[in-house]
């Protein structure tokens, strides 16, 4: 192919999908003049470029269109239909060029009927404009344009300054164009252009001389780049990829031959190559926005063609991926949002009678998370119906009523990855012909992400995908299983766990099927040899062994292996095509000393783990999450006795540690008694009835705050438990909030905010004289008075200034009283306005939309998460996290500390 | 260190084919090899080289006639066990085997043999048809027969040879 024409071709496809996006940008602020300057001088340039390589169909399409954008500049007003016109022809231009491509030549064909159209339009929007009473502002230039329908829109462009000798005005350029254009047009397109070499030198100086021309511009951006093809790119990084591997020998060899004269030139060796490596992953990334670009259009061609109202956010369009992945996620991408806007979003009037406004929106979000790319598409229309996916599921036997029974809401709406799985009633256009969903995911596998949704009937769904940064370089962990080594990516590694017989980790069995108890949670454990069918039964120990704890999606299982070596950057190589059907591998790779191992898929070994486990398991922990949420707010309590008989408790999250000091180390001076703990006097603080001991240990609460630490002495520790906190006496004892039943006890919960001044009179004047200048401000929010009484005295520990409400209503009054708040901190679960829609409303607050919001609940579960985040919090913290909740302020105070 | 036998057919020395063609109208050449106790004979045009198999790492869940995978100067090549293919018993003399390096489709595999042999030039005219009673599972991957003094040789189909199909057994 003529290698003018190649590159007009690529560079084109770039500008159109930028005309694209512009466009639909533009329909929404059609006042907006400077996306108009852009959109126009893409299709100029376009149409400029046609007439000197001799394209004389693309050339008149190309300039019809632009008249009409013409005229948006002019000041037509700017309507749907003359923007769909006008995007319509850009999709013919497109087919156009998907034809030069192939044949390198225009193919047959007339746009007669875009171009009367087009024309039709222009005449209506003069007809538009002479109606109304607007005075035209450049009367000349629109005489100018309408005559010059053969002859092509002459805008008049004026410049800031007089022209210096020898420079060309802009309008004298633009003639010359199009009249190179016509003189090119008239030969047919089959015969090559003779003259384009010249025509295009011509214009080149023209542009050259014009510094303040659109050329010049472009010319500028141009330089900075060059452009390589994708096959030079490979192949760098198939040599980088040996390069690694032969580093790794070589740093293999260097292991085992302790003392050589190697050692130092390899490290270089190995840094450079790291950094290689490094360079050349960069060249093949590119930012996700690359994928997301045709989506505005698409999403406005069936706002039109569904009737709905969507507005589509995109956040973190820069973030990068490996090339090759960016074009796998492509497909499924596109596919998502269209689901999202078919079957996610309702009607106007449904999204009305619901009480929503009445457009709908489609967020979509990509940002980086420890060697992944998190994507997310999410709507906030009607959410997945869990019935009519029962009624699918079911109807394709999928499941049985039965099971169905047992399933929680989060299995079922897993059924939407099924093969062949489509709720939608009617197959429309759009989406519905239940190719979808499994397609995506079968498309994410393939790349070794995972998919996940969530959806919350009435507020929305979110789709989540997770996918590795990169495919051909993965750091893995080498393990040994059966007398062969494995590699299992470390990506999808939690955490290592060495089981023996008779500790805390054991391997326990249910009938045959092995478990491990870990932190209270029974994982399902799969033996890697077993698997894998290179069990020689011998060295087989059933209750000890290496397990490597592995997440897939939302499943976590061990892998239990016979040794654990180390990890190591390996490259994947795929697998032979005779042993890719071994769903157990991904891959293979060439380690340090030569071998060849094979990489594990954690997919693969997921699938083998049987359904019926994994679905238990999480049956399981979902329920958990229930019970959790059913008995409202389980909260940590640490249960002691100090003074009388009678229990006392505390939240556990406002206990820095727990101590137990002998008492020889307890010094008595200034009237109190302190302890040298961790390098500084610790006061301790006596609670009424308590002694400190004279023999033996005392146990302490140390409560640590900003550098200091006090003690509060008590009794004894009796017990952590989990318990809901429900405060049914207040109480009348200084230090004592009031009376709950703990354990079947009536048990006081202490007040710490009354003790800690005792330590430090300044504990709090401290903190609130010192950063007078920054204190930020709090509003905090709570119906209970437990919890604003416990939060408060925290919050001014930290340096916070404080104004406490008991509900949303008063919070409000509060926000709009004109006393300025940096940070909103409230509960979730109140009466009459709930923490979701307290959020809502601030952020329909004009003067309070951009206030930060944190959600303060004992309930954190992904799915409250979910629906937090979509009300618009910027963080969720547990009630009782209170380093987590310090944390979460400063974070979202910071920037405004850094502006004071 | 994969120690490499030097009797490296050479694919790409087209003087020597040349020189050789012209005699004849058609010959074709044959890497010769013992395969539990019967010659057969690779087209040397299919042959890359010859190795000694090192480091070879089995693979799991593959179908029985797969050797395993082996590093070979940075690719990683396919091992074929002809023995298996070729429904032979596993040889019980303990001798190192050989490997043929063959190229299909852009993957590398390993032909094991247990000995390498000389190279014959034979003419197309005197290869035979396969034995009506020759054993099934050799008259697959067999391409015809020559006589040879005291011996027949047995053309192995390299195309036929890889045409290994996952047993879903393994799975």
């Amino acid at each position: 192919m003529d290698d003018l024409l190649r590159e007009f071709l690529t560079e084109t496809s770039e500008s159109l999908d930028t005309v694209d996006n512009q466009l639909v940008r533009f329909e929404q602020e059609p006042n907006n003049a400077k996306i108009l300057d852009n959109i126009f001088r893409l299709v100029h340039t376009i149409k400029g470029t046609c007439g000197f390589l001799g394209l004389p169909r693309l050339e008149a399409l190309a300039h019809a269109g632009e008249t009409l954008m013409g005229k948006f500049r002019d000041g037509m007003p700017v309507t749907g239909e003359a923007v769909s016109l006008i995007l319509a022809s850009i999709d013919r231009i497109k087919e156009i060029l998907a034809g030069l491509e192939a044949t390198q030549a225009e193919p047959e064909g007339a746009d007669q009927d875009l171009i009367v159209k087009l024309h039709e339009m222009v005449e209506q929007g003069m007809a538009v404009m002479s109606g109304s009473a607007e005075p035209i502002l450049s009367a000349p230039a629109a005489s100018a344009s309408s005559a010059g329908s053969t002859q092509g829109a002459l805008v008049v462009q004026t410049l800031e300054r007089a022209l210096r000798p020898g420079e060309v005005s802009l309008d004298e350029l633009e003639r010359a164009f199009q009249e190179t254009a016509i003189e090119v047009a008239p030969p047919p397109a089959a015969a090559a252009p003779p003259a384009p070499p010249k025509k295009e030198t011509k214009g080149e100086t023209k542009a050259a001389k014009k510094p303040d021309g659109d050329m010049a511009e472009g010319d500028k951006v141009a330089n900075q780049s060059i452009r390589v093809n994708v096959d030079t790119l490979e192949h760098l990084m198939t040599m980088v990829s040996e390069l690694v591997l032969t580093r790794n020998q070589l740093l293999e060899i260097s292991r085992r031959n302790e003392d050589t004269e190697f050692k130092v030139p390899l490290q270089r060796l190995s840094n450079v190559t790291a950094e290689l490596q490094e360079g050349v992953m960069k060249t093949r990334m590119q930012p996700i926005g690359n994928a997301w670009q045709k989506l505005p259009r698409i999403v406005r061609d069936l706002s039109g063609e569904l009737r709905k109202q969507i507005e589509l956010e995109m956040h973190g369009a820069d973030t990068e991926l490996d090339r090759q992945v960016l074009d796998l996620i492509k497909d499924p991408l596109t596919h998502m949002v269209r689901n999202s806007a078919d079957h996610g979003l309702e009607t106007p009037a449904e999204r009305a009678a619901a009480g929503k406004p009445e457009q709908g929106t489609i967020r979509l979000s990509a940002y980086h998370e420890g060697g992944h790319i998190i994507i997310c598409i999410a709507d906030n229309g009607r959410g997945l119906n869990t019935e009519r996916i029962k009624a699918k599921a079911l109807q394709n036997g999928l499941v049985t009523e039965a099971e169905l029974e047992k399933m929680t809401e989060a299995q079922i709406h897993k059924f939407i990855f099924a093969p062949g799985f489509s709720t939608a009633a009617t197959v429309t256009s759009v989406s519905g012909r239940g190719v979808g969903m499994d397609v995506v995911r079968t498309n994410i596998d393939q790349i070794g992400g995972t998919i996940d949704i969530k959806s919350v009937a009435g507020e929305g769904s979110s789709v989540t995908v997770k996918i590795p940064l990169t495919l051909a370089i993965v750091s893995a962990l080498i393990v040994e299983a059966g007398g062969d080594r494995f590699a299992i990516p470390q990506l999808s590694v939690v955490e290592l766990v060495r089981a023996r017989a008779n500790s805390e980790h054991r391997i326990e069995r249910i009938k045959d099927t092995a478990v491990l108890r870990l932190r209270n949670k029974l994982l399902p454990l799969m033996h890697l040899k077993k698997l894998l069918k290179i069990d020689n039964g011998s060295s087989s120990d059933p209750e000890n062994g290496f397990i490597v704890v592995t997440q897939v999606g939302s499943q976590t299982f061990g892998i239990v292996v016979d040794g654990v070596f180390h990890t190591e950057e390996i490259v994947v190589k795929p697998m032979s095509t005779k042993l890719r059907h071994i769903d157990m591998f991904s891959g293979n790779t060439i380690l340090g000393d030569g071998a060849v191992i094979m990489i594990i898929d954690p997919n693969g070994i997921a699938k083998a783990l049987g359904t019926s486990v994994a679905s238990s398991h999480e049956i399981s922990e979902e329920n958990a999450a229930s019970r959790a949420s059913a008995a409202e707010q389980l909260t940590s309590l640490l249960v002691f006795r100090a003074g009388a008989s009678q229990p006392k408790a505390v939240p556990l999250g406002l206990v820095t540690r727990l101590e137990e000091i002998a008492t020889d180390k307890i010094e008595f001076s200034n009237g109190r008694h302190m302890v040298q703990y961790r390098e500084q006097l610790m006061p301790l603080v006596q609670m009424a009835g308590v002694n400190v001991q004279t023999s033996g240990v005392q146990p302490i609460l140390v409560f640590a705050d900003d550098g200091r630490s006090m003690g509060l002495v008590v009794d004894e520790i009796i017990d952590i438990v989990e318990e809901k906190l429900h405060i049914e006496v207040a109480g009348q004892e200084a230090g004592i909030l009031g009376s709950a039943v703990i354990k079947g006890h009536a048990t006081e919960v202490i007040d710490v905010g009354h003790f800690l001044p005792m330590a430090f009179a300044d504990w709090f004047a401290r903190k609130e004289m010192r950063p007078s200048m920054t204190a930020q401000s709090v509003l905090l929010v709570d119906d209970s008075a437990f919890f604003r009484n416990m939060l408060a005295p925290v919050l001014k520990a930290a340096g916070y200034q404080v104004r406490v409400a008991p509900n949303a209503q008063e919070g409000l009054a509060a926000l709009r009283s004109g006393q300025s708040f940096d940070v909103v901190l409230t509960d979730i679960e109140m009466p009459d306005m709930n923490g979701f829609e307290f959020a809502e409303t601030i952020r329909a607050d004009q003067h309070l939309s951009s206030m930060p919001i944190i959600a303060l609940s004992s309930m954190v579960s992904p799915a409250a998460i979910e629906r937090g985040r979509l009300a618009g919090f910027h963080d969720y913290v547990a009630k009782f996290d209170r380093p987590g909740l310090i944390a979460a302020l400063k974070e979202q105070t910071a920037e405004l500390s850094k502006a004071a | 260190m994969t120690q490499e036998a030097n009797m490296t057919a050479k694919t790409s020395t087209p003087a020597a084919r040349q020189g050789l063609g012209n005699n004849h109208d058609s010959v074709a050449e044959y890497v010769t090899a013992m395969i539990g106790g019967q010659l057969f004979g690779l087209p040397i045009s299919r042959v890359q080289d010859v190795f000694m198999p090192e480091r070879l790492t089995r693979v799991p869940l593959s179908p029985s006639e797969i050797a395993g995978v082996l590093n070979l100067r940075g690719r990683i090549v396919t091992v074929i066990d002809m023995r298996a293919r070729l429904g032979l018993p596993r040889s019980e003399d303990g001798k190192p085997p050989m490997a043929v390096g063959v190229d299909l489709r852009g993957e590398s595999y390993g032909l094991l043999i247990d000995q390498i042999g000389e190279v014959l030039t034979l003419p197309d005219d005197s290869r035979e048809e396969n034995p009506v009673n020759l054993d099934p599972r050799m008259a697959k991957l067999a391409g015809g027969v020559h006589r040879l003094d005291g011996q027949l040789m047995v053309v192995l189909d390299v195309d036929r040879v890889l045409e290994i199909v996952p047993t879903q057994l393994a799975a």
